[in-house]
């Protein structure tokens, strides 16, 4: 009995020990955010001040950050959705084939894709300098994503059998997509869109790569305040940062619930 | 239904379809008439499904044409068919509710709202689901699904129906009304109607004709009493109700076997026949008379019927259905058996 109580014990010590170890970096980084002078401690007091400044300095990353990541959610959706529908009627080999081709560069490294767009459309100087560029790299990284995400749902509904259906009742093509095909994979390009949003604000590396000191996007504005301002200024920007992706990853962790309970994969 | 539809003819010239080298339906040819119920009978695979998608719209065939009442609609796709289909899974719309889903051909039909509105309330009551208009699908029970794919199927007034197993995802007694209730409405629609199915009472339930089919192409095609009463080979016999296969040679009009001998009513010119007697046409008879006798190896009382197997009367064991009064019957009795010659059915092989 004594044994186990310690052994119960030692289990939920280490247990708190990870998750601390997990965590404490997170909540200092944050606290820091807050405090007036953190070479001091929380003792020198709280302020909101640093969260400002870093509204005034950034203010357009975040907005552009927004921008691009909504931008590159509607490339998504209306370039996935059809190649997900595409790829799911092909099927086969050849369907397999195609996906895997867009998945590729989720294996290749941020900085190559950046680096090969670079190459390929360097020259072209007003896309080159513009937040397009960006989207164009964002929309390459997130798309198999979403794509993956809406065939998951795809091949979980019987497409085929639902659209049968809907042909036998009079629906052409076009109409069984819009009436029947889409609402149905609703949960999975609601996955897929979410995922797309949370990558796209968070992606650092290709952005890094491609970006100009006037399209700077929410992380690579937080690797410069890293650089170049004070600890406080960064921990304030970590603490947005924080603010704006979290909730995206609840609501897509509670999709992902609902989607698992209704018997539908993601 | 206010107005009676009159269903389209139907007509299959010579229809086949293969699939990578393997032919899954040899040619077909079949008419079938205005208003009429055909069943398509067979087990897994010989080609039912296919035939019934082919009549849909849904597959083409490689060779061969459909008419829908004289006009060619080979390819034409089935959204320009005007069919009306069942499908074994109901294809129902998990987006949309219990009227949405029976609404959605009127609503492609561009059907007025007001109308479409006074249409589904009349499927509704028509398959006796008023209570279940706003249900979502994953809220219906089988039977209720089952309800639903066909009032959406019938109500934008297709001139064909086409039923694909539409009861064989339910469990036995539920199937047994829905068939009754299914029958009642085909018979009320008269719309041109195609079911296909594997269970062989359904086929005879329902069908003004059956279709037996097998390995792609069709044995037999006939009103169930045809079908039942003089099967046209021994794949039809056997694959609808029980049969007794006798094989012998014909000596002066009658079949020689083990047991005796049996009158055959068209005695067949060839030395050696195979026949077909159904159990219940089987007689027990007095021993010392009887011309065909057998013992009694196993009897089973069915309460409304005793079911014997008897031996030595054929090459194989046969089956015999009579009355539950002679219920003293042992295993190891002789007996003398008795058949009337047009019961004895010389099957073409």
């Amino acid at each position: 009995m004594k044994a186990r109580r310690l052994l119960f014990v030692l289990q939920a010590a280490f247990t708190i020990l990870i998750a601390a170890f997990l965590i404490v970096p997170a909540v200092m980084s944050m606290v820091a955010g807050v405090t007036t002078n953190y070479a001091k401690g929380v003792s020198s007091g709280l302020t909101s001040a640093w969260i400002f400044q870093v509204w005034d300095l950034y203010a357009d990353t975040i907005g552009r950050s927004i921008l691009i990541a909504l931008a590159t959610l509607t490339c998504t959706l209306l370039i996935g959705i059809p190649a997900a529908y595409a790829l799911h009627t092909i099927g086969g080999r050849t369907g397999r084939l195609i996906e895997e081709l867009i998945t590729l560069p989720l294996a290749v490294p941020g900085l190559a894709i950046a680096l090969a767009l670079i190459l390929t459309y360097g020259e072209f100087g007003a896309f080159r300098q513009s937040s397009l560029f960006i989207l164009a790299g964002h929309v390459v990284f997130t798309l198999p994503f979403m794509v993956r995400s809406i065939i998951a749902i795809l091949g979980a509904i019987d497409v085929q059998t639902l659209e049968e259906g809907a042909a036998s009742l009079g629906a052409p093509p076009w109409r069984r997509f819009v009436d029947v095909v889409v609402p149905n994979a609703r949960p999975g390009i609601l996955a897929g869109s979410l995922m797309v949003v949370t990558l796209s604000l968070g992606e650092f590396n290709l952005t890094w790569m491609l970006h100009t000191p006037l399209t700077k996007t929410l992380p690579v504005g937080l690797a410069d305040s890293y650089a170049s301002m004070r600890l406080e200024v960064a921990s304030a920007y970590t603490l947005i940062f924080f603010i704006m992706i979290v909730p995206l990853l609840v609501a897509m962790e509670m999709i992902g619930r609902r989607s698992s309970k209704t018997g539908l994969l993601l | 239904m206010t107005q009676a539809v009159r269903g389209a003819a139907i007509r299959l010239a010579a229809c086949a379809k293969s699939y990578a080298g393997n032919q899954v339906l040899s040619p077909v040819t079949l008419d079938i008439a205005s208003g009429e119920t055909l069943v398509f009978l067979g087990p897994s695979g010989c080609g039912k499904t296919t035939t019934l998608r082919m009549v849909a719209g849904l597959i083409r065939p490689d060779a061969g044409a459909v008419f829908f009442d004289g006009t060619d609609v080979t390819h034409v796709p089935i959204e320009r068919r005007n069919v009306g289909m069942v499908f074994q899974s109901y294809a129902l719309f998990p987006n949309m509710t219990v009227a949405e889903n029976i609404g959605y051909g009127l609503r492609i039909r561009r059907v007025p709202k007001v109308e479409r509105v006074k249409r589904v309330d009349e499927m509704l009551r028509l398959v006796g689901i008023e209570t279940l208009r706003d249900r979502r699908i994953d809220q219906l029970s089988g039977g209720q699904r089952q309800r639903v794919a066909l009032a959406r199927a019938v109500a934008p007034r297709p001139r064909v129906l086409l039923l694909d197993e539409p009861l064989t995802a339910l469990d036995a007694s539920l199937r047994e009304r829905l068939r009754i209730e299914l029958d009642r409405l085909l018979r009320e629609l008269c719309i041109t109607t195609i079911y296909v199915t594997h269970d062989q009472a359904e086929a005879m339930a329902l069908g003004d004709r059956i279709a037996v089919m097998t390995q792609g192409s069709i044995a037999q095609i006939g009103t169930p009493g045809e079908i039942y009463f003089q099967p046209a080979n021994r794949f039809v016999a056997q694959f609808i109700g029980a049969a007794n296969i006798l094989e012998g040679p014909i000596e002066d009009g009658s079949l020689r076997l083990p047991g005796g001998s049996i009158k055959v009513a068209n005695p067949p010119s060839a030395p050696v026949a195979v026949a077909m007697v159904r159990p219940e046409e089987i007689d027990i008879v007095n021993l010392d008379t009887a011309a065909w006798k057998g013992r009694v190896d196993t009897a089973h009382f069915l309460g409304n019927r005793l079911r014997l197997t008897i031996t030595e009367a054929a090459a194989v064991p046969i089956t015999v259905e009579v009355s539950n009064r002679l219920d003293d019957l042992r295993s190891g009795d002789q007996v003398g058996l008795a058949v009337a010659e047009h019961a004895v059915r010389v099957l073409d092989e």
